[in-house]
């Protein structure tokens, strides 16, 4: 063993890459992108937290929240979870059909929880509990909005995606796809969890 | 353990691991979350706990169990998955998101301590 080695220059790099498969790294890169993510939404709950009980003499998070608006707006968040994973299941078993069912009750779901949260902004908007009231709603607008976004934009993505696999049915581009928006999905519901209990149950109990 | 792993990431390449979950671990997760949300809500809105720091600290605790369960059983996380880089980023970034929010929370505590109304100035070495 050692009188070959000595023998033998010392190779210090591959003289050849070993193969991956194309895409084999978008799951992992895509997790990265989620936990960059991730520091966003802390930077904005920190935020949060720092400013939640600045008022300025405006309306507190009693006056403004009302619990079961929220309690349903996160069944449906959860629903929409629950809902993906069976489109994730389907789409392992190939149905095409199935998938796109599953998809478009998510996307239901999902468009339900955008619209509800619409409706709360514009219920405290016109109550006068604009982000410029306060710096305790600078923050929550922030922070809440940030998240709706990304779901609205998560919606988009449903909605392309849903049109993809019906022209190209499901072939790997295109698991891999569903698989990064189900990361993406389920990551946001992660965030809604802080969301409920940081800004919405914390801010009952200030 | 590790051989059916490999050979599924090789073989199949799209879903770059082996753990899909399957329909009795997303309903279980699922279960799961109705409870760990349903019970923080019940505990504001009812009021059951006397103190508001204990409550704090119950839908705090159900908030943590929570994500884990999600992490577990949605986003299929595990020590294995992408040979435990994806674990590795997850560690590395909740240490950051723990730095960044103590440390905020922490660090404007004590600066609006002292920057309080009224407070008097001349009496500050």
């Amino acid at each position: 063993m050692s009188e070959n080695t000595a023998v033998e220059a010392p190779i210090f790099c591959l003289s050849e890459e070993h193969e991956h498969a194309p895409g084999g790294s978008t799951l992992l890169g895509f997790w990265i992108y989620l936990m960059s993510d991730c520091l966003l939404f802390a930077a904005l709950f920190a935020t949060y937290g720092v400013l939640g009980g600045s008022y300025a003499g405006g309306p507190s998070p009693k006056e403004l929240f009302e619990l079961p608006l929220v309690a349903v707006n996160t069944s449906m968040l959860l629903l929409s979870s629950i809902t993906y994973g069976f489109a994730m299941l389907a789409t392992y078993k190939g149905r095409v059909l199935a998938t796109q069912g599953w998809l478009l009750v998510t996307a239901l779901f999902g468009l339900a929880f955008v619209g509800i949260e619409l409706y709360e902004f514009a219920h405290m908007i016109h109550d006068g509990a604009t982000p410029q009231r306060s710096a305790f709603l600078s923050a929550f607008f922030t922070l809440v909005s940030t998240h709706g976004l990304h779901v609205t934009v998560g919606l988009i993505w449903m909605a392309t995606l849903m049109v993809q696999v019906g022209r190209r049915g499901l072939i790997s581009e295109n698991v891999r796809r569903l698989a990064c928006l189900s990361m993406f999905w389920h990551f946001l519901d992660v965030i809604w969890i802080g969301v409920f209990t940081f800004v919405y149950l914390g801010g009952m109990l200030r | 353990m590790s051989a059916p792993a490999h050979d599924d990431h090789a073989a199949g390449g799209s879903a770059g691991g082996a753990n899909h979950g399957s329909l009795r671990s997303y309903l279980t997760g699922f279960i799961l979350s109705v409870f760990l949300t349903a019970v923080p809500f019940w505990l504001v809105m009812t009021g059951v706990l006397d103190s508001k720091i204990a409550t704090e600290v119950a839908i705090t605790t159900f908030a943590i169990v929570q994500i884990t369960v999600h992490m577990v059983y949605f986003l299929h996380m595990n020590t294995r998955l992408e040979d435990g880089w994806s674990f590795l980023a997850l560690i590395f970034t909740l240490i950051l998101v723990v730095i960044a929010l103590v440390g905020s929370l922490w660090i404007i505590y004590h600066l609006n301590a002292n920057m309080m109304p009224g407070m008097d100035m001349s009496q500050v070495p």
